[in-house]
């Protein structure tokens, strides 16, 4: 059942990584949340940036940097078409996901004032928590938590509760990194913009996973990461709205943003430029639009069906060890197992599992209003791509038993 | 016993496994038996820093001697506790400061020196030789 529509043996020959071994076993990565391996084809996008036409883009008069430009902008219409975004100009290049919510809560400064609400979800990574901390220290906002139930799902009651003509932003991951959730965002995004808020969705974790359509769900501004998606670190997206994106103030202070400069005074470039300055990270945005089109080669449908069989698959095997608790077990969730084993520290078991080649993240997940919601210190967090396989979760298992007998 | 003939002991008895994983299993066992430190001192500033789990250290002098206690939330993380005091505890300041640490390397726990690895070994040394120079201060 697990190989509907898709050939993973073949996919696995895309990633070269997938062949090394791991303290003298074959490597069983499950840290796909952290970071996604890289196709053959990416790391091809890469080298022939550097091999053929690596140089600086726009406004250069050669052709290197003519080729360079087309390549960079080309890769903008391959986000843009990825997640249906209406304008080409509404795809901003960033590093990463933190940076595009740094731009927009640097950017909001200018709209909040004291006694404005900003409503986050209790969910949320640490780089979804400080830059809206700083925010409110800055303008006098004020910080609301959307709470969560004992599954790991947000209550939403307590959401319509919070939200008020004084909310000005609503912000909320569209998956947890250390639990799965896949948050409804539509809902949130309805209801906010009624009061008037402005929503930005965190979507990091859900682009590997979930086709998220930018038109359809009508949100403001949404974010993601290149490596979390098959392409390189470094480079990611925010969408925003044209309306916003025009009304924020520039981000940033350097070359490409500019349209005009005297002493006197700046004129700003038009979007997408005003929000980027600098040299970009131009080969990561190419190798970015290369892992979109590995992706739609296989087929976003594909891979979250996959993934979902996966998901159910490993889930039944871990709940087969005695002792074993996973944590967020919300209804609609992505291919991510957080969990722990009664009186054993999820450190000790990670390290036991590297021993087998086994690559998890144990910890907090930067995500540690979650775990002491739980009063737990982490846990253990094994997230799984469409390229990893039965076998692969049966080694797991296996692995945790190993760890269990050894650690108890 | 000096530092150096325990160091030596310690990766003689460890020279005796074939796998890392009968080496584990040794550390796992030392992490058991290790002498838990009071509760008074299982405190927030007691805990080393840089350590995914929760290492609590506490020094005290008997004599011109420095004991060290210690614990930690996680059993491996424990056992190296216990393989660093069984190294270091009941010696002289002067001594602990001096010491070298290349015996880890030799019992085949060399990953966990990385200074970026999440258990914070090299932090665990930091701390012990600080208490080191600290008492030895105090001596002098």
């Amino acid at each position: 059942m697990l190989e509907i529509g898709l050939d993973i043996q073949r996919i696995r020959k895309d990633f070269p990584i997938l062949q090394r071994e791991v303290n003298g076993r074959p490597l069983v990565y499950l840290d796909n949340a952290a970071t996604s391996q890289t196709p053959q084809q990416v790391i091809d996008a890469i080298v022939e940036y550097y091999h053929g036409y690596n140089a600086n883009i726009h406004r250069g008069v050669h052709t290197l940097s003519q080729e360079a430009t087309d390549a960079y902008e080309e890769a903008r219409k391959k986000i843009q078409a990825h997640f249906n975004i209406a304008r080409s100009h509404e795809v901003i290049f960033t590093s990463g996901t933190t940076h595009g919510i740094n731009l927009v809560a640097q950017g909001f400064s200018s709209f909040i004032s004291e006694g404005d609400e900003i409503l986050v979800s209790a969910m949320e990574h640490h780089s979804n928590i400080v830059p809206w901390q700083m925010l409110c220290e800055r303008t006098g906002g004020v910080l609301k938590v959307i709470p969560m139930n004992e599954n790991g799902e947000l209550i939403i009651e307590e959401f319509h509760n919070l939200l008020s003509d004084r909310t000005k932003l609503v912000f909320c991951n569209h998956v947890s990194n250390a639990l799965g959730t896949v948050n409804p965002i539509e809902e949130l995004i309805d209801a906010a913009h009624k009061v008037g808020a402005a929503v930005l969705i965190d979507g990091a974790q859900a682009a590997p996973h979930i086709n998220a359509d930018m038109q359809a769900l009508d949100v403001d501004f949404y974010t993601v990461s290149a490596h979390k998606m098959c392409g390189p670190t470094g480079v990611g997206i925010l969408y925003g709205k044209e309306e916003w994106l025009n009304k924020l103030p520039p981000y940033q202070g350097g070359g490409e943003m500019i349209a005009e400069v005297t002493f006197e005074k700046t004129t700003y470039a038009d979007l997408p430029h005003k929000f980027e300055a600098g040299t970009p990270n131009i080969c990561g945005g190419i190798a970015f639009g290369a892992a979109l089109d590995y992706l739609n080669g296989i087929g976003m449908d594909n891979i979250a069906q996959y993934e979902s069989d996966l998901l159910q698959y490993a889930t039944e095997q871990l709940l087969g060890i005695e002792g074993l608790r996973i944590y967020g077990t919300a209804k609609n969730k992505t291919s991510v197992i957080s969990f722990n084993i009664d009186g054993i520290h999820p450190y000790d078991i990670g390290t036991i599992l590297d021993k087998l080649g086994i690559a998890v993240r144990t910890g907090h997940h930067c995500a540690q209003p979650i775990m002491d919601f739980y009063k737990i210190p982490g846990t253990v967090r094994a997230s799984f791509s469409f390229y990893n396989t039965k076998e692969e979760v049966d080694i797991l298992v296996e692995g945790v038993k190993k760890a269990k007998s050894m650690l108890l | 016993m000096t530092i150096t003939e325990i160091q030596e002991e310690i990766v003689d008895e460890f020279s005796m496994f074939d796998d890392w994983m009968q080496r584990y299993e040794y550390m796992i066992e030392l992490g058991k038996s290790l002498p838990l430190i009071e509760d008074q001192y299982k405190v927030e500033d007691n805990i080393i820093k840089g350590c995914q789990s929760k290492v609590w250290v506490h020094a005290e002098l008997d004599e011109d001697k420095l004991v060290f206690t210690a614990d930690s939330d996680a059993i491996i993380t424990k056992g190296i506790i216990a393989i660093l005091i069984r190294a270091f505890s009941n010696q002289k300041p002067q001594d602990i400061i001096d010491a070298d640490t290349e015996f880890i390397d030799e019992i085949g726990l060399k990953e966990h020196l990385s200074p970026t690895r999440a258990n914070g070994l090299v932090s665990m040394i930091k701390q012990l030789k600080l208490y080191a120079v600290a008492y030895q201060t105090q001596l002098n």
